[in-house]
């Protein structure tokens, strides 16, 4: 068991576990359920602290893929190796898959009656609007700063009105900001 | 024997799963790049149509590259790009989660994710602005946009209150 006597307990977590925690967080949200993991993972079961929960969120967001079902990898990792990894991302991600194909497949039934187009129509602009103001949340902490809200700008320039391909994106604008970033740290 | 247009399917989703800094609301532009304009896969409306869709379900925002996949190749074809999206990303965690903690303090570790924070925030503005060119083509739907904006920046209201106000103005012909 444990080296050390001293040691805290290990929680010890079953793949089930893992599995239907998850399960419970991908169906707890609607578009994004990071705060429905942190106050499952931290608050309700304290699988982790909130110290190393903001860990395992910023390795997320630091690397590619949905952060999300990275968290997921992580944490089924840290518990289980790669059964735990899998139990975890695929409670994550079961019920969402299911219930949004389902989704799909009665709007494409549905999808001639003008009523139903036009109310996808309404729900989509009002969507776009969510999205937008995501980003303003997000770019909150960085408006302080010359740099970050000039890259901010050049990437979204890029993307938004030049239309250039993602990849070139990043590989010109990831070691610029990196150079400022390393440039101006304490 | 797969059809050739779902090996298409996942390689799009393969390169896009390791391009998707900040996750996958920072790369519908890409998505929208490949999937409207290079491969013909949907219009327009058929793009915004199921974003919606993918934010009216429970679960991650991910769920946008199933639907397209959906609408490509079914339900096979949503069950493969939502693998082939978080595939190739979630090895690359697995592997680099166990050396992410021995450096914790390093100065380039805390610059990297200042350097990455602005390039986040550009990214998912960008999505904000393709998804309302994509999604608004009248007065109305921009001030169903604006509104939900707002709504959500000053208000803690639940967004799926202001989807379905959305829906129900859209369903009698309003916006």
């Amino acid at each position: 068991m444990s080296d050390s006597a001293a040691a805290p307990p290990v929680l010890r977590l079953t793949l089930g576990t893992l599995f239907f925690g998850f399960l419970k967080v991908g169906l707890s949200g609607f578009g994004g359920v990071m705060p429905f993991a942190r106050r499952m993972i931290v608050e309700e079961r304290r699988w982790l602290t909130e110290g190393e929960f903001l860990d395992v969120l910023s390795l997320s967001q630091f690397l590619p893929g949905p952060n999300i079902v990275n968290v997921s990898v992580i944490i089924g990792r840290r518990f289980q190796g790669v059964a735990g990894s899998l139990a975890a991302t695929s409670g994550l991600m079961l019920m969402p898959l299911v219930i949004v194909l389902l989704l799909a497949t009665l709007y494409a039934r549905y999808a001639e009656i003008a009523a139903v187009r036009d109310a996808l129509g309404g729900m989509s602009a009002s969507a776009s609007g969510l999205i937008v103001a995501t980003a303003l949340k997000l770019a909150r902490p960085i408006r302080s700063s010359a740099w970050q809200v000039g890259v901010c700008a050049a990437v979204f320039a890029a993307i938004a009105l030049l239309r250039v391909p993602l990849l070139w994106v990043l590989l010109a604008m990831c070691p610029v900001s990196f150079g400022f970033a390393w440039r101006t740290r304490r | 024997m797969i059809p050739p247009v779902l090996w298409e399917l996942m390689a799009q989703f393969f390169v896009l799963s390791l391009l998707s800094i900040g996750g996958a609301n920072a790369v519908i532009p890409e998505i929208h790049l490949r999937a409207v304009e290079i491969k013909h896969w949907m219009t327009d409306a058929e793009f915004a149509q199921l974003f919606a869709l993918s934010q009216a379900a429970p679960g991650p925002n991910v769920l946008i590259v199933s639907l397209v996949g959906w609408k490509v190749a079914g339900v096979l074809g949503g069950t493969l790009a939502m693998l082939a999206m978080s595939g190739p990303s979630s090895i690359l965690t697995y592997a680099v989660a166990q050396a992410w903690e021995r450096f914790r303090d390093a100065p380039w570790r805390i610059a990297v994710q200042r350097a990455l924070a602005p390039v986040t925030v550009g990214l998912i503005l960008a999505s904000g602005y393709v998804l309302t060119r994509t999604a608004d083509h009248s007065w109305s739907a921009y001030a169903v946009t604006g509104a939900t904006l707002l709504l959500v920046l000053r208000t803690t209201l639940h967004p799926l209150w202001m989807f379905g106000i959305a829906a129900v103005l859209g369903a009698f012909g309003l916006i």
